[in-house]
């Protein structure tokens, strides 16, 4: 690798590491604000999930079990080394393995707590990753198909535009983005509204420090999340990297739109619906995309 | 200025109450009063709450549930007794199973009495709190400096002074609010 491209997926993943929970509790803020909106209510200011960040660190220690506190920790450093990983141009492979290891030690801190309600959530958070893990992995084989290597700083220079031949692709990762954001109507193990039949799912014994560093994980898992749309639009051009940012907001307004248009799904139809979209978008895409390649057509 | 003022979530009970005051309660969270403007959610879970909402007399069934409830909540946290029923026993308050107000369970903050009470003054109780809110995290902060675990078992104490917070008549009229706790345990 040249050193220019070393300093460059060096200065981008340290800009990530102190942007990264800015942005994402910014979107945190935007996302309530528009929420409110949308019901017809003022809303609470933009920099609110800040304030609860600052006011949760405040709080009283109150944990079940030490193992918790851990497993949390774990989580938010999986999760940030994930992001580090994307966005300092890295395998692609391994930037999600690195998030389903996140996801797995929320599990894990969820089911340490014998609460009921933490159990059944974090059952429900596993049901929620075999739904959306076989649409993420095609992904990440669809861009290599595409782009010709899994590393991230490669899809983003090379000149191929994703979107164009992973089209099929592109709707069914937005399908499963939904699951990922926790928003309705899949948002079975854990969701930011109140009253739900499970209390708070996997966060119900989670509290002040543990969970504020929850919260930040899933800042940080946000921003790249939507760095996962942002690949489908990069063909090395600054414009195309515009219309790419200008895309990564729309999605989550459009994830706005939906939660607040859909009441909550049973996992069934989580699990049947997403495998569904995987396959016929993310499947039948791929399979083209191979037949075209053997026939020389692109 | 202390965080915990800008994002209280509160946790909702009804003891024993006619559900007037619940409806209220849920009525705050309506468009036409959005107390999310304030930060404040309405949160199911103990663990996460800072604002504990009480509608309703305390009878022989509940007291273990409110202790309960109480207890998980971490530190600071303040109480709100909404309602004339959640403050003294209200028109339950000679009843063979009733206890009495929420006081004669757990120590409470402020006292929102009405019946049923109006949301503006929910909203104003739960403001009020605010204050006792910040003085519980200062007096806090303070003593994490010396011996972190014992803050819980201090800062559990009543204040000296318990809130009450009185809207009667129309709801453009000016609030009557005073400081008079007393008289309110011994019922």
């Amino acid at each position: 690798m040249e050193f220019h491209v070393t300093v460059f997926s060096a200065l981008s993943a340290l800009a990530y590491l102190i942007v990264g929970p800015f942005a994402g509790g910014l979107l945190a803020g935007v996302d309530r604000k528009i929420t409110a909106k949308m019901q017809g209510r003022y809303g609470p200011p933009i920099l609110q999930p800040f304030y609860d960040v600052r006011k949760l660190l405040e709080k009283e220690a109150v944990t079940v079990n030490n193992g918790q506190d851990f497993y949390v920790m774990c989580c938010l450093i999986f999760m940030i080394v994930t992001g580090v990983l994307f966005f300092s141009g890295e395998n692609l492979l391994l930037v999600i393995f690195t998030l389903t290891t996140a996801t797995v030690f929320l599990v894990i801190a969820a089911y340490s707590s014998n609460s009921p309600y933490a159990q059944i959530g974090a059952e429900r958070e596993l049901l929620q990753m075999m739904s959306y893990e076989p649409m993420v992995l095609l992904m990440a084989v669809g861009m290599y198909m595409v782009n010709h290597s899994f590393y991230v700083r490669d899809i983003v220079t090379s000149d191929a535009l994703s979107l164009k031949l992973l089209i099929g692709v592109f709707i069914g990762y937005m399908f499963i983005l939904t699951i990922k954001f926790r928003k309705s109507p899949f948002d079975l193990s854990m969701s930011h509204h109140a009253h739900q039949e499970l209390v708070k799912g996997v966060t119900t014994e989670f509290s002040g420090r543990t969970l504020a560093a929850l919260e930040v994980a899933h800042w940080y898992e946000n921003v790249f999340l939507l760095g996962f749309v942002f690949l489908f639009f990069s063909n090395g051009t600054w414009y195309m990297a515009v219309v790419g940012v200008v895309v990564c907001l729309l999605a989550y307004f459009l994830e706005i739109l939906i939660d607040n248009a859909y009441a909550r799904m049973k996992w069934q139809f989580t699990l049947k619906s997403s495998w569904l979209m995987t396959i016929i978008f993310g499947g039948v895409n791929l399979m083209l995309l191979y037949f075209f390649k053997a026939f020389g057509i692109v | 200025m202390s965080y915990v003022t800008k994002s209280p979530w509160v946790i909702h009970y009804d003891g024993s109450s006619c559900n007037g005051c619940d409806i209220e309660v849920l009525a705050c969270l309506t468009p036409m009063y959005d107390v999310e403007r304030f930060g404040i959610i309405n949160t199911g879970n103990p663990k996460h709450a800072d604002v504990f909402l009480v509608t309703g007399s305390i009878n022989e069934q509940n007291i273990s549930v409110v202790k309960q409830r109480y207890e998980q909540m971490p530190e600071p946290k303040i109480v709100v007794a909404v309602g004339i029923c959640a403050t003294s026993g209200g028109v339950f308050r000679e009843c063979y199973n009733i206890k009495g107000g929420v006081d004669t369970v757990i120590p409470v903050d402020v006292y929102v009495p009405g019946c049923a009470a109006r949301p503006e003054a929910i909203i104003d109780g739960v403001v009020k709190g605010l204050g006792v809110l910040a003085e519980k995290q200062a007096r806090m902060a303070k003593l994490s400096g010396s011996a972190k675990t014992e803050t819980a078992t201090d800062t559990e104490q009543e204040p000296d002074e318990a809130i009450e917070v009185r809207y009667y008549g129309k709801v453009d009229e000016e609030p009557a609010v005073g400081a008079s706790g007393e008289g309110k345990g011994e019922a």
